[in-house]
């Protein structure tokens, strides 16, 4: 498939009815899923056939494209029921296989910490091959987006792909380093952001983000 | 729901135990690549066990050392893992017999505050 092709099938995936601010809840654009997949697949195959987790899924965009790229199992996580319940819509529209877990990613243990025994993310643990996530920047809540990052990793068997505010970039790649995973800037892309919650003052605004890859350096796959 | 992350919690000794299961089974087509790349990666005891409770019994209780290429065990991976939901029921953790609950083939693993 055609990337163009991917971003114009994307276009159909619904998104938030009533976005909730607390859970900094932003739809990944078509234009972002769609060159994150395409690239993960055709540049790295880090999608075909593999296992592929989901974090904070929302309305499911970056798993569907996931499984329109021959992804084998898709699961996603999300705290939030109202969007799983979208993004089961999304799946049954696009005819997408998709497990759900309804669980909160940014619980503690805080990165750095002893994982707990029975977390829910715990128990896909060496299941999955590439974990993909857009995560809330932490504008709410602060250094989320690193917690779900660090989750990401801890749980892939292999690859992480995210989305980041560019301005963090530094401090991503220091922390990758400090987790003995590489990562590679793979591209610098803009979201471009509709105006969606009443705060906002601007129609649209494009916020500078990252497009990050992980690999987790020759683990067993 | 997939049985494969429910046994799967046992990553930790912690095989959640499925009680007042509702299942339903779904086709899904058989990727034999995704299997043997699998094989290696699961707790293959806790899901012949949890298949067992669940009245799946054609899984054989070791993997066939000629697993990757035997075509009928396979299929019963296959069937087990990708095509077999849990819809509604109840984990339970055998430590602290603290239960989530699936409903919609979801399984809601959000503890309380106090639980945290």
């Amino acid at each position: 498939m055609r990337l163009k092709e991917l971003e114009g099938y994307l276009q159909d995936v619904a998104i938030f009815e009533k976005p909730k601010i607390k859970l900094e809840q932003y739809p990944t654009t078509p234009h972002l899923a769609a060159r994150m997949l395409y690239t993960a697949h055709t540049t790295y195959d880090d999608i075909e056939n593999k296992a592929v987790g989901d974090f904070g899924c929302g309305c499911g965009i970056l798993s569907i494209a996931a499984a329109m790229l021959g992804s084998a199992y898709n699961v996603g996580f999300d705290i939030d029921p109202d969007a799983i319940e979208i993004a089961r819509n999304n799946c049954e529209e696009f005819e997408v296989e998709m497990d759900f877990v309804l669980t909160d990613l940014s619980a503690s243990p805080a990165p750095g910490e002893e994982t707990s025994e029975r977390g829910p993310y715990e128990m896909m643990k060496g299941k999955l091959d590439t974990i993909l996530m857009n995560p809330p920047f932490g504008t709410k809540l602060k250094g989320i987006d690193m917690v779900f990052l660090k989750k990401g990793i801890d749980l892939a068997n292999h690859a992480v792909y995210s989305l980041h505010k560019t301005s963090t970039r530094d401090h991503i790649l220091k922390k990758a380093k400090e987790w003995g995973v590489e990562c590679e800037v793979v591209a610098e892309l803009k979201y471009n952001l509709d105006k969606s919650y009443s705060f906002h003052k601007k129609q649209s605004v494009d916020i500078a983000v990252d497009f990050l890859r992980f690999e987790k350096k020759s683990k067993q796959r | 729901m997939l049985q494969c992350h429910v046994k799967g919690c046992n990553a930790n000794n912690f095989p959640l135990e499925l009680q007042e299961v509702v299942l339903e089974e779904q086709e899904a087509e058989l990727n034999e690549d995704f299997l043997r790349n699998m094989l290696g990666k699961l707790e293959y005891e806790a899901l012949v066990a949890t298949c067992l409770k669940l009245n799946i019994q054609d899984l054989p209780p070791t993997i066939p050392e000629d697993a990757a290429y035997n075509d009928d065990f396979l299929q019963k991976l296959h069937h087990a893992l990708l095509e077999t939901h849990v819809i509604t029921g109840k984990m339970v953790c055998p430590n602290c017999q603290h239960t989530y609950v699936i409903r919609d083939g979801i399984p809601n693993m959000l503890l309380a505050e106090h639980e945290v």
